[in-house]
């Protein structure tokens, strides 16, 4: 009987416990949503900030650096440190996250080595984007984009590039007071000047006060949209091949 | 070595050759009488000399130049006395910081130190007020006044008034009590000390629940501001705590987000003015108050005028704390209006939810601690201005001693999106004359100078100056690291230079 009884509060207990830990969870997913879903996505599947539902990060390879990374940010990424977020919130943030590795995420549909045809091929992505130092520089360098992108924002960046430009790759058409016309990408800003990257590569230095027009093209991409260039399938394993790259030859 | 009385510091304005107080002046103007640099030759203005820390860390420093010698505080805790003619050091003091050193919300910085007799005054981040000769850098006293395990810490430059140096704290972000102390310049020994949260018994004590006034914030992080005729100090008081969940601190938790006058010889509260009644979104009231005398309504008065962390911009009458006028200088999306009595009338659904709210301004304010700037010629008063909204958050709130105790958090709408504005405000009617669009919210101060000048910084390191009555750029120089500090003007032999801090370097301008 007494046996009986430890054996029913030992039940009782691990059902409080589990319910405690889901209870954790549920309140780390809400916070996850409220702080970290806006770049990598619901569920942490990616999208402008890479996918955290894999069973090793890059730079957290435990709890502890999880949490340090949480509250730290990433330097030299986009990533930002959570100051404000209680130090209990950070650890029900990284409790999800981890969580999120020990399901089986879905493999993408395509074939990676098709993928790496497509971007070499008639597509001509090469001509604007480098992979392990070959290629064109007016986009973004490649290299390790798997890494640093989720396939959603991908296949987004792919149909639609202008829901999908990064910070760093404003397009802007500037006029001269003298007439003259640049359009490039910005490469910097101040109050009193700017500095365009033109197709060519070149770098014009413009000072503000001597330009007679100067337009910011937010939301227009210089890339343009491949979802009609390519077939589904191509499509799908271009995705698998650009997910595949971890800046590893 | 000529001593700095507190005669020279009371007539400051009068001896434009020195900047011998934080804000330029006890009304805390940050303005320089000296007109040799003007819309007519700025455009030749020069670096003279740079001085580079070795320190570490980027300058909020705000420099003091007295009788030949430039003090600058540089991070953590460093204090450099610089030849004003080469830039060269003459002496350095360091205070080692605790390997455990805690700065709740704020980088470890400092932004300035005080001047008075044969003394220069620093506090630091470890709570220490040091007295150091001015001519060697020798200490002659030591005191500390606050323990950093609370979360408190020195950042503000001291303000030195009549045998008294005026030190507040930092450490809202983690829950401290908030005061001001005034301690007696020759031995360190404290005068008197005044609780920002009134304790049990005290009047404003019902505007709190519970034990809340205990960790209730109210920092006292910036330099304030003195009327020796009405031996008043104004001082800017920060924003309750936790900063953004405000279950736990019902009531409009006095005197936070306040601006208080104090009897400087008692430290008693004369009057008090609440900007931001129960604030959830950290907008503290640490601006730099500014004493002018204008005419309201008819008759000349004793005025105080702030452009407030929560977009609007105020007059009060400085005697007695009549709210005069308030009106918006920046975009905001939480108050319908202020009311007759000072009062913001809130909007609903502008508070901190789990899931985000956006609201005009961010976190950090349509201003935050970089300095304004008054100009009696123009009777304008140029404040640098971020425009820029945020996601705000409210989340649980646990106090820990030391730890941050915030209940949440904001992401800024930065990038594009966000701007900087240098702006010129009327002092009387609150309007805005003139605005300078900036490529980004600043962190820098604002000088503006009887040559019609107003100089200003930015983020991307230009260094720049307006046409006062106008806002027209005059002149504009790029100093390689972030401008996140306030200029000042002197003279160096004669001759008018301009100096401020940019990344780690202090730079000075001239003909």
């Amino acid at each position: 009987m007494i046996r009986r009884c430890l054996l029913a509060s030992g039940l009782l207990l691990l059902a409080f416990v589990s319910s405690a830990q889901d209870e954790a969870l549920l309140r780390g997913r809400k916070l996850f949503d409220s702080h970290c879903a806006r770049c990598h996505n619901m569920g942490g599947t990616g999208g402008e900030g890479p996918s955290l539902a894999r069973p090793t990060l890059r730079y957290a390879a435990d709890e502890e650096a999880l949490v340090k990374v949480i509250q730290e940010g990433i330097e030299g990424t986009d990533m930002p440190g959570a100051w404000q977020i209680s130090g209990n919130e950070v650890r029900q943030i990284a409790a999800y996250v981890r969580s999120l590795g020990r399901v089986e995420s879905t493999p993408l549909p395509g074939d990676r080595e098709r993928g790496r045809d497509v971007f070499e091929g008639a597509s001509g992505c090469g001509s604007c984007h480098i992979i392990e130092g070959q290629g064109g520089i007016l986009g973004p360098d490649l290299s390790d984009v798997g890494l640093r992108r989720g396939a959603d924002y991908l296949r987004e960046s792919l149909v639609s590039p202008d829901a999908a430009i990064p910070e760093r790759y404003l397009l802007v058409r500037a006029q001269t007071r003298a007439g003259e016309e640049v359009v490039g990408v910005r490469v910097n800003e101040d109050s009193f000047t700017i500095q365009l990257r033109d197709q060519a590569g070149r770098i014009h230095s413009l000072s503000k006060l001597e330009l007679e027009d100067l337009e910011k093209a937010f939301g227009e991409s210089l890339m343009p949209s491949y979802g009609s260039e390519l077939s589904a399938s191509e499509l799908e394993n271009l995705i698998a091949y650009l997910a595949s790259l971890r800046g590893e030859p | 070595m000529a001593q700095v009385s507190y005669e020279r510091i009371k007539n400051a304005a009068g001896e434009p050759a020195s900047w011998l107080t934080y804000s330029g002046n006890y009304a805390s103007h940050r303005f320089s009488a000296l007109d040799e640099i003007d819309a007519s030759n700025v455009s030749r203005l020069r670096p003279m000399w740079l001085y580079q820390t070795s320190s570490g860390g980027e300058l909020e420093t705000s420099p003091i130049v007295a009788d030949g010698l430039m003090y600058v505080t540089e991070p953590p805790a460093t204090v450099t006395a610089l030849d004003v003619k080469t830039g060269r050091p003459v002496w350095n003091w360091s205070r080692p910081m605790p390997k455990d050193l805690r700065t709740r919300g704020f980088p470890r910085t400092n932004r300035g130190l005080a001047v008075l007799g044969e003394n220069v005054y620093v506090g630091t981040l470890d709570n220490h007020v040091v007295a150091l000769d001015a001519a060697s850098g020798a200490v002659r006293w030591d005191v500390q006044i606050a323990e950093n395990s609370l979360g408190y810490c020195i950042t503000a430059a001291p303000l030195a008034i009549d045998g008294k140096i005026l030190v507040g704290v930092s450490g809202g972000e983690a829950g401290v009590r908030g005061f001001l102390d005034a301690l007696d310049a020759d031995t360190g020994e404290r005068l008197w000390r005044f609780w920002t949260i009134p304790g049990p018994g005290e009047a404003g004590h019902e505007t709190w629940s519970g034990d809340a006034w205990k960790t209730g914030g109210g920092a006292t992080w910036l330099t304030g501001s003195y009327d020796p005729e009405l031996d008043l100090l104004y001082w800017g008081v920060g924003n309750p705590a936790p900063d953004w969940n405000g279950d736990v601190r019902p009531g409009d938790n006095l005197y936070t987000c306040s601006l208080i006058a104090l009897d400087a010889k008692t430290g008693r509260l004369k009057w008090h003015f609440q900007f931001t009644p129960h604030d959830v979104h950290d907008w503290d009231a640490n601006q730099i108050p500014i004493l002018v005398d204008a005419e309201v309504d008819g008759r000349t008065r004793k005025l105080v005028v702030m452009a407030n962390r929560n977009a609007f911009y105020y007059v009060l009458d400085r005697e007695v704390g009549t709210f005069l006028l308030a009106s918006q200088y920046s975009k905001q999306t939480w108050a319908k209006e202020i009311d007759e009595r000072g009062r913001p009338v809130v909007l609903p659904g502008t508070e901190p939810t789990e899931e985000g709210t956006l609201v005009w301004p961010s976190l950090q304010g349509a201003t935050n601690w970089f300095s304004p700037s008054y100009s009696p010629k123009t009777r304008l008063l140029y404040v640098a201005v971020r425009e820029m909204g945020s996601y705000y958050y409210k989340a649980e709130a646990e106090y820990k001693p030391g730890d941050y105790f915030m209940g949440g958090g904001e992401r800024a709408l930065d990038g594009d999106e966000a701007a900087g504005a240098i702006r010129a405000i009327d002092i009387t009617t609150g309007k805005t004359v003139w605005d300078f669009r900036q490529h980004s919210p600043p962190w820098a101060g604002v000088l503006a100078t009887a040559g019609g000048l107003v100089f200003a910084g930015a983020e991307e390191g230009n260094f720049f100056a307006l046409d006062a009555a106008t806002g027209e750029p005059r002149w504009h120089f790029q100093t390689g690291g972030g401008v996140r500090a306030n200029p000042i003007a002197f003279e160096i032999e004669g001759r008018q230079h301009i100096a401020v801090a940019a990344g780690k370097a202090i730079l000075v301008f001239g003909l």
